[in-house]
């Protein structure tokens, strides 16, 4: 985060000791940031206010839109991406919030020449989807919830995945492809 | 959602002194906040990043006690090795609560921090009347559609639900809330809303968590948390018990017993009623059923929530029961 000039107001980090009530820091006001955000393996440099959330810095400001709005609440899980590899919540994570952390959306996974990765394979293959609205969001919690050792079993895979909703209900299509995808990674 | 100004603390004497500014609010894993800014609720001046403060997620724990960093996971201390043998119910509270990913983002700091999921304090637009949002305003949720609501610590002021997981073990197994200046019992640290439901928490302005701790013990040793809920995973709980077991060398008598309840209470509940009525006695299902009971005492229910008055002694009894019977 780069310092910005706002209405004659200078917003800065927080001053090494700490101190803002005394003296030459007024309390800011909202203003825009400047952020660089590490994305799929690229910086983007973007200016937002503060309150644009990651979700929609992807979507709308770069252009992402793998990446989906569902409830834009939490409880969806369409919105899913990782966060320096965990899946996290687009849309409860503000922008500002993982400058310097590494972001990976849909768009990063498959290989450069297009090679899918084992997860995407297997939802194809199991036909894990219907509408496809929520497949990305489902795609890159299954290659977390595999990555955390968490699929296991079927019962296991349900209870990691059960933060992605599928409206359409493809569930034990979904839990296929997770298992399918599990054990071709740990062969 | 309302904008804010956003500042990054770098330590925790930062966080402290910006989080004295008026409006500012903490931001952490996001999980509560954002989500309460875009409904309305949070209206922030100013957002406090706490995110980047290094070294505030350690885990240290040993059989003598837990102290967990106020910026550490849900899931880093779920899955824990130490944890999950030392304070089973701690590791088995928190995979139970909210999905995988808000556990990768919501810290233990927090969990604490958390609001109630009351839907009509969290719907400001279509419900103005709400004591914890505009202290004075009235209570939507009585006289509304409360299968949700609290039987228990209520007021008429307020009988929202306090809706964690986390916290609930931390009240059976006496965990303390490191503040800096003053440490004090996550069960002190909780308030029940009498006629101040706006005061959820015994923190002030600059105050930060940065740490808490649980002291080891035979009970936290041996310890489930039983969460029953309306569907079979992320969800809130329709009533939850975390349950600590200490037995004599007979191997059927109850030397030390702890049971706090969540979802059914405006904040975590400690069954000492229960406790003392097990203590000294056999592990039997007569005994543990009766003494179960004893958790509802006072219970105030409001029509569509009275299920949980029948509800949550089971949930007790069957958690003593099924803890007894793992060796």
């Amino acid at each position: 985060m780069t310092s910005q000039t706002h209405a004659g107001q200078t917003i800065i980090d927080p001053p090494e000791d700490g101190h803002f009530r005394n003296g030459s820091t007024n309390q800011p006001s909202p203003t825009t940031l400047s952020l660089h955000l590490t994305i799929n393996g690229e910086t983007h440099a973007l200016d937002v206010e503060p309150r644009v959330t990651l979700l929609d810095a992807l979507r709308e400001r770069l252009h992402l839109t793998g990446t989906k709005k569902g409830c834009d609440q939490g409880q969806c899980g369409a919105c899913t991406v990782h966060v320096d590899g965990e899946r996290v919540l687009a849309c409860l994570t503000l922008a500002a919030q993982v400058e310097g952390r590494s972001i990976t959306t849909i768009e990063g996974l498959a290989d450069e020449d297009g090679t899918l990765h084992a997860v995407q394979a297997a939802f194809l293959e199991q036909d894990a989807f219907q509408c496809g609205y929520c497949t990305p969001g489902q795609i890159m919690s299954a290659v977390a919830c595999i990555r955390e050792g968490h699929a296991g079993s079927d019962e296991e895979i349900r209870e990691y995945m059960a933060g992605n909703l599928c409206r359409c209900g493809a569930y034990p299509h979904i839990v296929a492809a997770v298992r399918q995808a599990a054990r071709e990674l740990r062969s | 959602m309302r904008d804010f100004s956003y500042l990054r603390a770098d330590s925790v004497e930062a966080a402290r002194n910006a989080a004295a500014l008026p409006g500012a609010m903490l931001l952490a894993g996001g999980t509560t906040l954002v989500d309460l800014a875009k409904c309305g609720v949070a209206e922030p001046a100013t957002v406090i990043d706490i995110s980047h403060i290094a070294g505030l997620d350690a885990i240290d724990v040993g059989p003598d006690r837990a102290v967990i960093g106020a910026l550490a996971k849900m899931s880093h201390v779920a899955d824990h090795p130490q944890v999950k043998s030392h304070f089973p119910a701690v590791s088995e509270a928190l995979w139970q609560a909210a999905s995988a990913q808000l556990r990768n983002m919501a810290t233990i700091g927090g969990n604490l921090m958390q609001r109630t999921r009351c839907p009509y304090f969290r719907d400001p637009q279509n419900f103005p009347a709400c004591n914890k949002r505009a202290p004075g305003s009235g209570c939507s949720a009585i006289g509304g559609v409360t299968r949700g609501h609290a039987v228990l610590g209520t007021s008429e002021a307020c009988i929202a639900t306090y809706p964690g997981d986390l916290a609930i073990a931390l009240v059976a197994f006496e965990a303390e809330v490191d503040l800096g200046e003053r440490k004090l019992k996550v069960e002190d640290f909780f308030l029940a809303p009498g006629a101040t439901a706006e005061q959820e928490h015994d923190i002030r302005p600059g105050e930060v968590i940065t740490a808490i701790e649980i002291p080891g013990s035979a009970a936290a040793r041996r310890s489930t948390y039983l969460k029953v809920r309306d569907r079979q995973s992320y969800e809130f709980a329709a009533a939850s018990a975390a349950v600590g077991l200490e037995l004599e060398g007979d191997g059927r008598t109850i030397r030390d017993i702890r049971v706090a309840l969540g979802g059914v209470a405006t904040k975590p509940w400690r069954a000492r009623a229960v406790e003392e009525a097990l203590k000294g006695k056999p592990l039997d299902e007569a005994t543990v059923r009766k003494a179960s009971e004893l958790a509802m005492a006072g219970a105030v229910d409001h029509g569509a929530n009275h299920y949980k008055i029948a509800l949550a002694p089971r949930v007790i009894a069957r958690a003593i029961l099924e803890l007894g019977e793992t060796a």
